[in-house]
């Protein structure tokens, strides 16, 4: 028996921390327990990447949120069959946000914390971007950019075709959203119809140095998508906005977002796309997410 | 080998549930029955297509097996990567089958050619290839090897060798043995290179799976260091296999014919760019009797 946002009770290996979901209590309590779960995921990330010497610390931080309150709250799934096929997809288009896909993953035990240590190491199936072949739970291996969104409408197309109701969700990066293959597949969703489609843009402005994306919300509207806008940081928000169920065509969820969120030294600075912290600013950063 | 492709993809969706074709608005007519009767698993998806080879992948790693077919450059050079990345390092079973074999499309020009497809393609880890010389090789070969656990890609060509030989995906056919060298033929050249090795004393080797290459056939029936490739596509691009194949064991000499390394700079018809790339049963013999020594 599968259960939404953990493994199955029966089989279910312990929560570390306070991962597990309850409703919300009105009081806010929920969403300090969501919100404090991020931040000590946002501490594995950085250990992970100051360990490796190598990481998108600032992208992971970006989506880390949405992360979790995509398998916390919404995505069904079983962590001891990922292949599961009454599972929800989720598939990870800007591939260089992996480190929080992993701590989200390692944190709803698809694979064991250790593994987060072992993360660019020669033998580790953590790499720089993931690889389904080598890590469970991951639905697709991407790191070029443009690759997932469309792979995210074949899993949709195939859903549909074998009458199964399960919902696709594909975050995509707004620097992304350069690659025309991006609006390939929202012409190829929109046309047939993939109302279980929904497209996450991490809208944390890494594309405004090259290319002016104009507006985005009438772009995904007039592509023929549902389209709405979210606090990408907000889980209430969030919870509210990707659980809002199909409607008659894919969606589009444009969530802003702070590359390096959390981190007052990343935050929106280019010079953290790719590196990792020294001792100094390790310390500094695990500091300031307490 | 278009109406063979017709038949034998509509045949074995009709057997096999998996199967989704995929057209990049070409083959629409051709494929018209096929509309009708698989509705759900057959899309003339549009002329995209590097979100088509993904969307493939996609549909791939749900347990289906989609057949994507447009013309050779369209396929294969403008969705490289695509196919590199979303179909060879994922392992996934997409089918891709290609028309407009290197200049099928003569009279077309240069944006419509493409002689390189295979090199290109044998440059990605786990890709199969499959070069049918006719419409029933490729009936067989299909067929044969479709279903699997890496993508695969037949390329079909606007002609065809005449002759019956029974086929199987991944071995090489032996047709004759002699001992001045050998001649590796691939796909539809093997009627003109059977002529054109008449009356010489070689063996003959014919190929219709390019990758996985069987180089052990190659070797135990080569009996000289003579080896002489007959591709139907750029010169050279399956040297690295036949000098593999030999390894150290042996000193080779490698005659390589195929279509010239550059821009095809005429139109006309296939025949006539046979001719100016010496692929003519004349020009083929007076290089073999050149290679192999006879005068």
């Amino acid at each position: 028996m599968q259960s939404r946002g953990s493994c199955p009770a029966a089989q279910a290996p312990t929560l570390k921390g306070a991962a597990a979901f309850v409703e919300d209590n009105h009081d806010g309590s929920t969403e300090c327990a969501s919100t404090a779960v991020v931040t000590q995921l946002k501490r594995d990330i950085l250990l992970c990447a100051y360990r490796a010497k190598e990481g998108h610390i600032a992208s992971a931080f970006s989506i880390i949120d949405i992360l979790w309150v995509l398998y916390d709250r919404l995505l069904q799934y079983d962590c001891r069959n990922p292949k599961w096929e009454g599972r929800d997809r989720f598939i990870l288009s800007k591939g260089h946000g992996c480190l929080a896909l992993y701590a989200v993953l390692a944190k709803k035990d698809f694979f064991a914390s250790e593994v987060l240590d072992t993360f660019g190491l020669f033998d580790s199936p953590l790499g720089g971007h993931p690889d389904r072949n080598k890590i469970p739970g991951v639905e697709a291996s991407t790191g070029s950019l443009g690759h997932g969104l469309p792979m995210a409408v074949g899993v949709a197309l195939a859903l549909k075709i074998k009458q199964n109701d399960r919902l696709v969700y594909c975050l995509i990066g707004d620097g992304e959203c350069n690659e025309g293959s991006i609006w390939e597949s929202c012409l190829l969703a929109s046309h047939h119809r993939l109302r279980s489609l929904c497209c996450i843009v991490d809208f944390n402005h890494s594309t405004d140095r090259s290319l002016e994306l104009g507006d985005l919300e009438a772009k995904f509207h007039s592509m023929g998508f549902e389209v709405s806008v979210v606090d990408g940081h907000d889980h209430k928000a969030l919870a509210r906005s990707l659980g809002s169920g199909p409607g008659l065509k894919p969606r589009a969820l444009i969530a802003s977002t702070v590359k390096g969120k959390g981190c007052s030294e990343m935050e929106n600075n280019p010079a953290w796309h790719h590196r990792s912290p020294s001792d100094d600013e390790l310390e500094n950063m695990l500091r300031e997410l307490r | 080998m278009r109406r063979q492709l017709v038949r034998t993809v509509e045949s074995a969706m009709a057997e096999d549930e998996r199967l989704v074709l995929l057209l990049g608005d070409i083959g629409v007519y051709g494929f018209r029955h096929a509309f009708s009767s698989f509705p759900s698993r057959v899309y003339n998806i549009g002329i995209l297509e590097q979100a088509t080879v993904s969307l493939a992948a996609g549909l791939a790693a749900e347990g289906l097996i989609p057949v994507f077919h447009s013309i050779a450059p369209f396929t294969v050079e403008r969705a490289y990567e695509q196919i590199k990345i979303d179909l060879g390092y994922q392992k996934l079973n997409v089918v891709i089958i290609s028309v407009g074999a290197s200049y099928d499309y003569a009279a077309l020009g240069c944006t419509h050619q493409c002689p390189g497809d295979i090199a290109i393609l044998k440059a990605i880890p786990n890709m199969r290839i499959v070069t049918p010389g006719s419409a029933a090789e490729f009936d067989a070969l299909f067929r044969q090897a479709y279903a699997g656990d890496q993508p695969i890609y037949f390329r079909l060509a606007e002609q065809a060798h005449s002759l019956s030989l029974p086929v199987t995906f991944g071995q090489a056919t032996v047709l004759r043995e002699g001992k001045l060298g050998t001649v590796l033929v691939a796909g539809p050249l093997l009627e003109k290179t059977i002529k054109a090795c008449a009356g010489l004393d070689v063996t003959v080797i014919y190929y219709t799976t390019l990758e996985p290459f069987d180089g052990s056939t190659l070797v135990a029936h080569s009996y000289a260091d003579r080896i002489a490739i007959v591709e139907p596509f750029y010169q050279g691009t399956l040297c690295h296999e036949v000098v593999s194949a030999f390894g150290t064991k042996r000193s080779l000499r490698l005659l390589p014919i195929g279509v010239p390394r550059q821009f095809r700079q005429f139109y006309g018809n296939v025949h006539q760019q046979d001719e100016e790339c010496g692929l003519t049963i004349e020009a083929l013999k007076e290089k073999f009797d050149d290679f192999f020594g006879v005068c």
